[in-house]
């Protein structure tokens, strides 16, 4: 800042002036909205490959290794499909079940686990935070994209057994593209939220679990919401269709799954699909840019 | 070291701006004040802090330490400047309020460009091989892949970690202490920093290295950075410094060139 006005010679000038003079700035200032979004766009391969570094030393110390990160989310179709398909009978009334119930748990967790890495990407790597200076928002954007590599593995077992039961590859599934790249903007959203939170009150690690459990069976990640939901009251069924992960979840299936038609969409779904994106993406961002000179910090 | 420079580096507070010398960090009266959750008495246990939720009333565990007490100086371009004092004077905790990690609650700093701040304590991921952490460490710096790639092999001899072998394969949680902070030390230096903080690193690293990094630290000033050097080693802060500041109990109490501010904490250490 040059054209900051010289003091008299005689007077000392105070600390601000000479900083002011010398173009110093205030150590640990928020940098402004644009700046930020500059200086993430220069650490995108930082994020990249803190991502793949992530994903790739998660199973280091499993003998199967990678193998994990495929056999994780079929054990898990594996023991919702026994609870809930076989010893409960959610499956009643849901033709295709398996593909159904598969899709639903593959995008269902895609949210939880995004949600759950995003709590801990600040709190866990304060080691990180205080020995290096980057946008804080690279870590809980990393860890979401870790995710996505996690899906994207997923997505592949998914096609598998939705092709095994029975589905035909038709155009239809390249909606999965759209719906995926939305839900992963959501994700990011809720995670940088939950990072900003995490950071601070450390107990939400602890609850978080809880909240998304029940979240998960609001959504109809085991069952049909059409067909539970039938005789519910406006009001519920309203939330129900409103449901974000709900959302993405009928979205997948109705990429996937020719029994699952468009009847069963909630109205106006790829709108809402949109809308959910924008308001989590876009607030979750400013919400964590807001604090940006706090993290790492006691 | 010529006259000139000398003098410039006995100038002390944000008082004096001397000829050409550009100041890089500027604190003035920074005060700052930790909040610690301590575990407490465990009177009442969980009930009592539910309570004490709902009544909004402050928690009897957190207590507050004045760590640092209104410490005021000015460093210039060109300056290598040690921390002294005894433990728990407020070395360190200038040195984060400095990197701006801290907020103070009194005063300011003002600094020229992003000070960097390198700790033995900074953990880059135990989970990855050597290598890994060197680009991941570089890109976390905002260096670009193809200058991480130009520097690499570099940063990896500079370190000395294959020295004894192929270790920059395998994973960090597999180094010793004083490897991992080479490692650090050495991506770090890599980076033409405009403010650069060395937190102990130099003590960990045996002999060898620690010469390497003196004159590491010496090129990086000639770059026309500012280098602080926290240490215990009053040998590394007379061959690395040529001003310190002397903390004790979070005032500071004596900023001047290297050798007259040794030789009177020296004098009181002994005491």
């Amino acid at each position: 800042m040059d054209g900051a006005p010289a003091p008299a010679p005689d007077s000392q000038p105070s600390a601000a002036e000479i900083a002011a003079r010398y173009g110093l700035k205030v150590s640990g200032a928020r940098p402004t909205l644009v700046q930020y979004i500059r200086q993430l766009w220069r650490h995108r391969f930082f994020i990249n490959e803190f991502a793949r570094a992530k994903s790739q030393s998660r199973y280091t110390q499993a003998r199967l290794g990678q193998l994990w990160q495929v056999a994780t989310p079929l054990l898990n179709a594996l023991v919702y499909y026994l609870i809930f398909g076989l010893l409960l009978g959610t499956s009643r009334g849901v033709p295709d079940y398996i593909p159904f119930l598969v899709t639903g748990v593959f995008i269902f967790t895609f949210t939880q686990t995004s949600v759950l890495a995003g709590v801990k990407a600040i709190a866990g790597n304060r080691g990180l935070i205080r020995a290096l200076h980057f946008p804080r928002a690279a870590l809980p954007l990393a860890f979401t994209l870790v995710q996505v590599r996690q899906l994207l593995m997923s997505m592949g077992v998914l096609l598998a057994i939705v092709m095994i039961m029975g589905q035909v590859p038709s155009w239809s599934w390249l909606l999965a593209i759209p719906a995926l790249f939305l839900q992963a903007v959501f994700n990011a959203g809720l995670a940088l939220i939950v990072a900003r939170l995490g950071s601070k009150v450390t107990d939400l690690a602890q609850l978080l679990p809880f909240v998304l459990r029940t979240w998960m069976y609001a959504s109809g990640v085991m069952y049909s919401i059409a067909i539970m939901a039938q005789d519910a009251p406006f009001a519920i069924k309203l939330l129900l269709d409103l449901n974000p992960a709900a959302i993405y979840i009928d979205l997948m299936r109705f990429a996937l799954i020719d029994s699952f038609t468009s009847a069963q969409l909630p109205p106006h779904v790829w709108a809402l699909a949109l809308g959910w994106a924008l308001v989590a993406g876009i607030g979750g961002f400013l919400y964590f840019w807001k604090a940006e000179e706090q993290y790492g910090r006691d | 070291m010529t006259e000139t420079e000398t003098e410039i580096q006995r100038s002390t507070g944000a008082d004096t701006v001397r000829g050409d010398t550009r100041p890089t960090v500027i604190a003035d009266d920074v005060h700052i004040v930790y909040r610690v959750h301590t575990a407490g008495s465990g009177k009442g246990g969980a009930p009592a802090a539910l309570r004490r939720i709902i009544s909004r009333k402050p928690s009897p565990n957190v207590r507050t330490v004045h760590a640092i007490k209104g410490v005021s100086f000015t460093a210039y371009r060109g300056e290598a400047i040690g921390l002294i004092g005894s433990n728990g004077s407020g070395k360190s905790t200038m040195l984060r309020t400095i990197a701006g990690l801290i907020p103070p609650e009194r005063g300011k700093v003002y600094s020229d460009g992003q000070p960097s701040l390198l700790g033995v304590n900074a953990a880059l991921m135990n989970d990855l091989t050597g290598e890994r952490n060197v680009v991941l460490g570089g890109l976390a710096m905002g260096m670009t892949p193809e200058e991480i790639r130009e520097r690499y092999d570099g940063i990896v001899e500079f370190s000395g970690i294959n020295d004894k072998g192929d270790f920059i394969s395998l994973p960090m949680r597999t180094y010793s202490s004083g490897m991992a902070a080479r490692l650090r030390f050495s991506i770090a230096a890599a980076k033409k920093h405009d403010v650069m903080m060395i937190d102990e690193a130099l003590a960990t690293g045996d002999r060898r290295f620690q010469k390497r990094s003196e004159e590491r630290i010496r090129e990086l000033r000639k770059d026309a950075g500012t280098v602080f050097l926290v240490s215990h080693n009053n040998k590394s802060i007379r061959d690395t410094c040529d001003r310190v500041l002397w903390l004790e109990s979070g005032e500071l109490r004596m900023d001047g060139p290297t050798d007259d501010v040794i030789k009177e904490y020296e004098a009181f250490t002994k005491k």
